[in-house]
């Protein structure tokens, strides 16, 4: 079933839109022009991940002798963080950033004549 | 508005509301049924620093209750506990950021509006709360100023908060450092209401197993008020210093201020000393109690005649406490989170406990949904093990109530 989300330009670069469609909440993020669509629900605890804070993925710098330079964010691999607890997610598969055999609910989400829609 | 965007956060948070955060919650609260039964968290806390300006005005010392005004309660804090660490996880935990801008009415107290608003959306109907900072106060390098404000604060939850509201109740700050100090205030504030025993904060570096301290046992016993250990860390112990990131620091440090404790209070024998008095083992997860029964049992059958106050097994005295359950480890063993039950009679001596606001909090759900428990025995950590315990009136919160009706209406 296709449900309208909102307009395209109601999101903005690095957004994120929580639709709520009968007892689903799902949260529709804008990254790098693409679109993303989760359901509001950690496979923690059940917290609203998709309402927690998008934040780079931390890495680690090391030199080459295998010594700590320090740490950085790496802008290409953005996380969906839950805000109950801090479990984080993959925007880019929904993934959990340490154990990919969790994941978030991903819907499909189209585009047409300026708006938003995902698959429910 | 958008949280993601760093220059519009503070402008997101200002419109936290904590019933909106913990909707889930509540949607798990509904599909659980948690109306038909009694929940009782026996470890929340609130935010003591808040409500600063009310709790220095108890201080008795008049001098330094100027000095705390004047240093807006910077002196009490604990000199010892050094950086608190990153609890909030650099916003990625909004409650933290979020909690200071909600908005309730004028009445009742902060606290209280806050606390209702967290117990309802998770479905607890009776809370024992607790300080946050003052959890590091046996570690302040004056003894006056943990006497001190700790009377305060007790007097301040007492008058203000326990009060005023039956479902909050409280396991009172006892400054045992001062054993003097922890008599009168168990004369004190024993029978308020409310009060369901008291507290020792388990980051501290002295013995509590000294004969100065066996009159406050005898108080607590012969009151039929329980002891809990509540524990905590310090980033600047000796040993967790070494910890090169928080998480460890956070990691170890609980589980082991109340390993150290539970070694002394066993092998000094006092569960033989004091038969009656209950003691609970709050905040360190359930996963360090097989470890210790084991190291201990093992070492007391070569040296029994060590601790000749023991009549048995270690892991016996320690299956007669109660252990409050969060932050409980499920994360991918379920077959050691069961066993661990077993081994510490979870039926009967774990009480469910949230910790909520801090970001490690565990939700109702953490035993209702373990695969392993039936219904009563579900019932009974979260509710009726406490309710026992702390002989509480099983009154059901007016949320659930009304719950009650309007699912029988529909």
């Amino acid at each position: 079933m296709r449900v309208f989300v909102c307009d395209i330009d109601d999101i903005e670069e690095g957004g994120v839109h929580i639709l709520k469609f009968e007892n689903i909440k799902i949260g529709v993020y804008r990254h790098r022009g693409a679109f993303y669509a989760y359901k509001n629900l950690c496979a923690h605890q059940g917290g609203p991940a998709c309402e927690g804070r998008l934040m780079k993925k931390v890495v680690e710098r090391l030199n080459a002798d295998k010594t700590y330079i320090g740490e950085d964010f790496d802008a290409a691999d953005p996380h969906i963080v839950c805000s109950w607890h801090g479990w984080e997610y993959r925007l880019l598969t929904g993934e959990n950033a340490v154990n990919p055999n969790i994941r978030l609910k991903r819907y499909e989400v189209t585009q047409q004549d300026n708006k938003l829609y995902v698959e429910v | 508005m958008n949280i993601n965007n760093p220059a519009s956060f503070d402008e997101a948070m200002s419109h936290f509301d904590t019933r909106v955060m913990l909707e889930n919650a509540e949607e798990q609260a509904r599909a659980r049924h948690y109306e038909d039964f009694l929940i009782v968290d026996v470890d929340s806390h609130h935010y003591e620093a808040e409500a600063m300006n009310e709790i220095i005005d108890r201080i008795e010392d008049p001098v330094l209750r100027e000095n705390s005004r004047f240093a807006k309660g910077l002196n009490l804090s604990s000199g010892g506990q050094g950086p608190f660490g990153n609890q909030e996880m650099t916003g990625r935990i909004t409650r933290y950021p979020g909690r200071k801008h909600e908005k309730v009415p004028p009445t009742p107290h902060r606290d209280i509006t806050l606390t209702h608003r967290w117990m309802d959306a998770l479905g607890i109907d009776i809370a024992c709360l607790f300080p946050t900072p003052m959890l590091g106060l046996a570690l302040h390098p004056q003894l006056h100023v943990e006497v001190q404000l700790a009377h305060a604060y007790n007097k301040w939850l007492c008058e203000t908060i326990l009060a005023e509201d039956s479902r909050i109740k409280s396991m009172l700050y006892l400054p045992l450092t001062d054993p003097e100090a922890a008599l009168r205030c168990i004369e004190e504030f024993g029978e308020r209401p409310g009060v369901i025993g008291f507290m020792v904060t388990s980051t501290r570096y002295r013995s509590i197993c000294e004969n100065v301290h066996m009159k406050v046992y005898a108080a607590l016993e012969e009151r039929g008020l329980p002891l809990s250990f509540h524990s905590g860390y310090s980033w600047q112990d000796p040993l967790l210093s070494a910890s090169t990131k928080f998480i460890t620091a956070h990691a170890l440090g609980f589980p082991i201020y109340n390993m150290m404790l539970m070694g002394n209070w066993v092998m000094d024998g006092i569960p033989e000393r004091f038969p009656k008095l209950k003691t609970i083992w709050i905040e360190s997860g359930l996963a360090w109690v097989p470890f210790l029964m084991q190291r201990f049992d093992n070492e007391y059958m070569m040296r029994s005649s060590e601790v000749p106050a023991l009549k048995r097994l270690p892991s016996d005295y320690m299956r007669e406490m109660f252990y409050a359950s969060q932050p409980m480890e499920m994360v991918n063993n379920a077959e050691a989170l069961e066993l661990t039950f077993k081994m510490i009679n979870a039926e009967s001596q774990l009480l469910y406990s949230s910790d909520y606001p801090h970001w490690d909090m565990d939700l109702p759900s953490t035993i209702f949904d373990l695969p392993f428990l039936d219904m009563q025995a579900k019932r009974a950590i979260l509710g009726e093990n406490a309710r026992k315990l702390f002989n509480l009136d099983p009154q059901l919160s007016a949320a659930k109530l009304a719950k009650k009706v309007s699912y029988t209406q529909r």
